[in-house]
């Protein structure tokens, strides 16, 4: 067994959908958020929609890492790497996201910011270790997944006392977001958008567990399946959830048992909570300001804190008015209700961060769904 | 970036790294986050990491559920 492929089996998929139509109800709608921008990729990569019953609709939720990241944080990545001893080292889907006035990291980088691509957090400490008379920061984003990596590199530099490493923190916890996500007036209004359930991260539930979103499940009284990646696991977690409405079940379930457990990655827990303390706010595109969702070094490691190390000013900029990437990441709106959607923005021009990721909505639509939307278009 | 990749471990090296497979294709990532850790055994890579290892038996089970699952259908369909 490889656990991928035995998971893609198009038969089996095939199968469960007759399953979901014959569980669901026809009378009512289930509309699901996935949370995760893992599942949004899958979900759009293997055409899911195309074989689930009209009446259980997909709504993308905001967890692809590099959307949420608000344009000011960029702006600031940029600020710093135009500094002549700095070397930044950024995760590559970073590279393309808009800042503001049309700047993003792949210009400066081309403007002559020294900014390098890394796959893994042990590269940035390999690169501090190569230029001692260089700055190396890390721009770190993402959520519980990334933060440990970003932990242990800390923990090494300490080891190795290197004094030219530092991280630019912008990682950010999943809870937080869904929490906020449910009590944002918009969702809450009928009219807009209503969730039925959520189908829960798998990644981010390997390293926190089941245990967090018990509270979901009994304070806004939501079903929620955290699921694996593969085709066969989305549809999987579907059937889960359709079964849960059905029977006015609102728990928590995993369907992902192979990879993640009830308490998660205690290591990796730890690594977290040595290094990281909660910021008192952290500002998401789409969310606003979200209370207790952000990640900063804690005191005890401040010099590796870039913020406090460069003494690093924050910055807010507005997005462009006509990106609907907010809207789209709680969910209220799909990348076709954007005007610049495949016109003026597109993956290799994007205006939002939501076309720059695979992972992102707009981009994983533009990818694996514009032709089937003329198809249908066409056919009607 | 949030993609899993399942791997297997070949090998494994000083520091906490480790020689991993992916679908044949070497790679070296960490495993500093996971404990008893074994060749043989199979990973979830996130960013260079192993995030989680994945348990056979578990994996099985889910396998053997989601095909009674699909005959279900099928048969709720004939
Ligand atoms: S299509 Fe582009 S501009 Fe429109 S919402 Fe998506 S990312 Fe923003």
């Amino acid at each position: 067994m490889k656990y991928a492929d035995e998971f893609r089996d198009k038969a089996i998929a095939l199968g469960l959908s007759k399953t979901i139509h014959a569980a669901a109800d026809p009378e009512r709608s289930y509309r699901f958020m996935e949370f995760c921008g893992g599942h949004t990729h899958a979900i759009s990569r293997y055409g899911l929609e195309d074989i689930l019953p009209s009446n259980v609709r997909m709504i993308h939720g905001p967890g692809c890492p590099v959307c949420v990241l608000p344009a000011g944080r960029i702006d600031m990545a940029i600020r710093l790497a135009e500094r002549p001893d700095v070397i930044l080292c950024v995760y590559g889907d970073l590279m393309r996201v808009p800042a503001s006035q049309g700047a993003s990291l792949l210009k400066a980088k081309a403007g002559g910011a020294d900014i390098r691509m890394v796959y893994s957090t042990i590269d940035t400490i390999r690169i501090a270790e190569e230029n001692p008379a260089r700055e190396v920061v890390f721009f770190a984003i993402g959520f519980e997944t990334t933060a440990p990596p970003t932990a242990v590199a800390v923990r090494l530099a300490e080891k190795k006392q290197l004094s030219n490493f530092s991280v630019f923190c912008n990682h950010v916890l999943t809870p937080p977001a869904m929490q906020n996500i449910l009590e944002s007036p918009d969702i809450g209004n009928i009219r807009h958008v209503e969730i039925d359930g959520f189908v829960g991260p798998g990644q981010v539930s390997t390293i926190i567990g089941t245990a967090p979103y018990g509270f979901f499940a009994e304070e806004f009284g939501k079903p929620v399946v955290i699921a694996g990646f593969e085709p066969l696991d989305m549809m999987h977690a579907i059937l889960m959830l359709v079964g849960q409405v059905n029977e006015h079940r609102h728990e928590v379930e995993n369907q992902y048992r192979r990879a993640v457990t009830r308490d998660g990655n205690l290591r990796a827990k730890e690594e977290i909570s040595d290094i990281f303390e909660l910021r008192d706010q952290f500002e998401w595109r789409g969310l606003g300001q979200v209370p207790y969702s952000g990640l900063k070094l804690k005191r005890a490691f401040a010099k590796y804190d870039a913020e406090v190390r460069f003494d690093m000013n924050e910055l807010r900029v507005a997005d462009n008015p006509a990106c609907e990437c907010g809207a789209i990441l709680r969910g209220v709106k799909k990348p076709v209700d954007c005007k610049l959607f495949g016109t003026v923005c597109t993956p290799e021009m994007p205006v939002g961060s939501c076309m720059v990721s695979s992972e992102g909505a707009c981009a994983a639509h533009w990818t694996y769904r514009r032709f089937r939307d003329q198809e249908q278009r066409g056919a009607s | 970036m949030c993609l899993a990749i399942p791997a297997e471990v070949k090998k494994l090296l000083t520091e906490n790294m480790a020689v991993v497979s992916i679908d044949g294709v070497s790679k070296e990532i960490s495993v500093a986050l996971i404990e008893d850790i074994a060749i043989g055994d199979y990973v979830i890579i996130h960013v260079g990491y192993a995030l989680a290892k994945i348990d056979p038996q578990e994996a099985r089970r889910t396998l053997e559920l989601l095909r009674e699952l699909s005959i279900e259908g099928q048969r709720a369909s004939q």
